[in-house]
């Protein structure tokens, strides 16, 4: 194996294009466990971590872009960052230890493909962009066409993501992630639910977006568990159509974690409660 | 496999060494410095008895590659005591008995010492959040999180 600092995302892609079995390195808190593990044997890490803005947060068009190497812990110490998307901030920070805080980014949360990664569906209910450079030059594209299934994704083997837009947030307008792990601390979700919505000045649900974790080979969007929240003020019935949907929409494997039936069960529980959450976020009063 | 060359700063001290581009800083520290403060539990970043910081940041050296040290400062527990005086956080540990196998306590005082150094005064949740990815199998945590409480207090000046 070599390492390699890539000089810059160019210099990247051309790496990783030449090598046979090239891996990317981030935070390593993935690749450095699975090279532990024997489930990964690259012949070439390339550290992306030293090119210019990759560890950058900056506002960008009333939004964030938020650098591939841009660690949890430092996006947790964005007060900016914090106040426009609190569920995605939540979810990232939910990654690990402290000690894996401070080296997890959310690209390589993304990429690394689990369908438990607790960003994700955070990701997508911000309608986040995911900014690619790859053999055909850069391009843009939302989230939701990067999943593939477990520990896959759509990007090709010289694709490098740059960085993470996350949109303006709109007025009264709020998110949430919630998982469910068997601990408090330091586990993999067995269900997540992220919801992202906004009010009209009566508290009214103008639009939402619902997102699970964990209960699909892929995180998924389910739209209609948005359509149960819009038009409402998170009534009982809304709430509880909301979280039938979330179940109907999941299809999630048994293991030592947990059950598919449980999964099923609590992935619509926990949706419902990051309504609230993400509502009273949005300025609603329940 | 060659070789990486690697110029770092540990402890303060610069620091050259030759490693394997595959070698993790874990064990560039034990095996090649040395430094065998640093303890390896489990390897995949789940005990947090190999924490060291990496330009202030708390993190585990066997999810850091030896060669990402190039240009970083790291701080290991050799670094802790100053000279003979140990650390707050390392004397009320011994003085409360706060450790048995002693496998975990570097890298808890490691751990402390960077949540104090952000924190003066943390609340008992938050030195137990901060302190969850450090595994001990011996103590209990109840007299590790009173030790860091009172080298809390101590280091405030507040005498519990
Ligand atoms: C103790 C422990 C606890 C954990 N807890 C959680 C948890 O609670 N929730 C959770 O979701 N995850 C958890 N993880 C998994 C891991 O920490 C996260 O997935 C983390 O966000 C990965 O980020 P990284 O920067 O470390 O990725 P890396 O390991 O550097 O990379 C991950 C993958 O993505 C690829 N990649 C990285 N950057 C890019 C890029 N810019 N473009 C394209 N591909 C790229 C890499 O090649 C690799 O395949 C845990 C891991 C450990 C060790
Ligand atoms: S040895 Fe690094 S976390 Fe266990
Ligand atoms: S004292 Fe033995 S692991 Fe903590």
């Amino acid at each position: 194996m070599r390492y390699v600092r890539a000089k810059d995302s160019q210099d990247a892609v051309s790496l990783m294009a030449a090598a046979m079995d090239p891996m990317l390195l981030a935070g390593g808190t993935d690749l450095l466990v699975k090279m532990k593990l024997g489930r990964a044997a690259p012949d070439l890490v390339v550290d992306l971590k030293q090119i210019a803005g990759m560890r950058d947060i900056s506002p960008e068009a009333g939004g964030f872009r938020i650098g591939a190497a841009v660690t949890g812990a430092e996006m947790g110490e964005s007060d900016a960052l914090m106040a426009a998307w609190p569920g995605v901030v939540d979810a990232v920070e939910l990654i690990g230890s402290t000690q894996v805080q401070g080296r997890a980014t959310m690209v390589g949360n993304l990429c690394n493909g689990s369908p438990a990664a607790d960003s994700v569906p955070a990701l997508l209910t911000a309608e986040a962009m995911v900014r690619i450079t790859g053999a055909n030059g850069e391009r843009d594209m939302p989230v939701a066409e990067l999943l593939k299934g477990p520990g896959e994704t759509t990007l090709q083997k010289s694709d490098i993501v740059t960085s993470i837009w996350l949109p303006a947030r709109p007025e009264r307008a709020g998110d949430a992630y919630l998982r469910f792990i068997p601990r408090t601390e330091m586990d993999i979700a067995v269900a997540g639910a992220a919801v992202s919505l906004s009010l009209d000045e009566s508290g009214t649900v103008l639009a939402a977006r619902v997102a699970l974790g964990a209960v699909a080979p892929t995180a998924i969007l389910v739209p209609e568990a948005a359509k149960a929240l819009i038009g409402s003020r998170l009534e009982a019935p809304a709430l509880e159509a909301c979280a039938a949907a979330c179940s109907a929409a999941s299809s999630p494997i048994d293991d030592r974690r947990g059950t598919a039936e449980f999964r099923i069960k609590v992935v619509g529980v926990l949706a419902a409660r990051a309504a609230k959450i993400a509502y009273n976020r949005a300025g609603g009063s329940l | 496999m060659s070789k990486v060359h690697v110029s770092t700063s540990i402890n303060g001290d610069e620091v050259e060494f030759l490693c394997e581009p595959n070698e993790t800083l874990l064990d560039v520290l034990r095996d090649r410095l040395n430094l065998t403060g640093v303890k390896e539990g489990c390897g995949t970043g789940d005990c947090g008895a190999c924490s060291v910081t990496l330009d202030g940041r708390l993190v585990c050296a066997c999810l850091v590659l030896g060669a990402e040290a190039e240009g970083h400062a790291i701080e290991t527990i050799e670094g802790v005591a100053v000279e003979d005086e140990l650390h707050p956080v390392q004397r009320h540990i011994l003085e409360q008995a706060a450790l048995q196998c002693g496998i975990c306590t570097p890298g808890i005082v490691v751990a402390a010492k960077a949540l104090l150094e952000k924190n003066a005064d943390p609340s008992e949740s938050e030195i137990r959040y901060w302190l969850a990815g450090n595994l001990c199998r011996c103590t209990g945590y109840d007299k590790i999180i009173r030790a860091v409480q009172s080298a809390a207090a101590e280091m405030r000046g507040a005498q519990a």
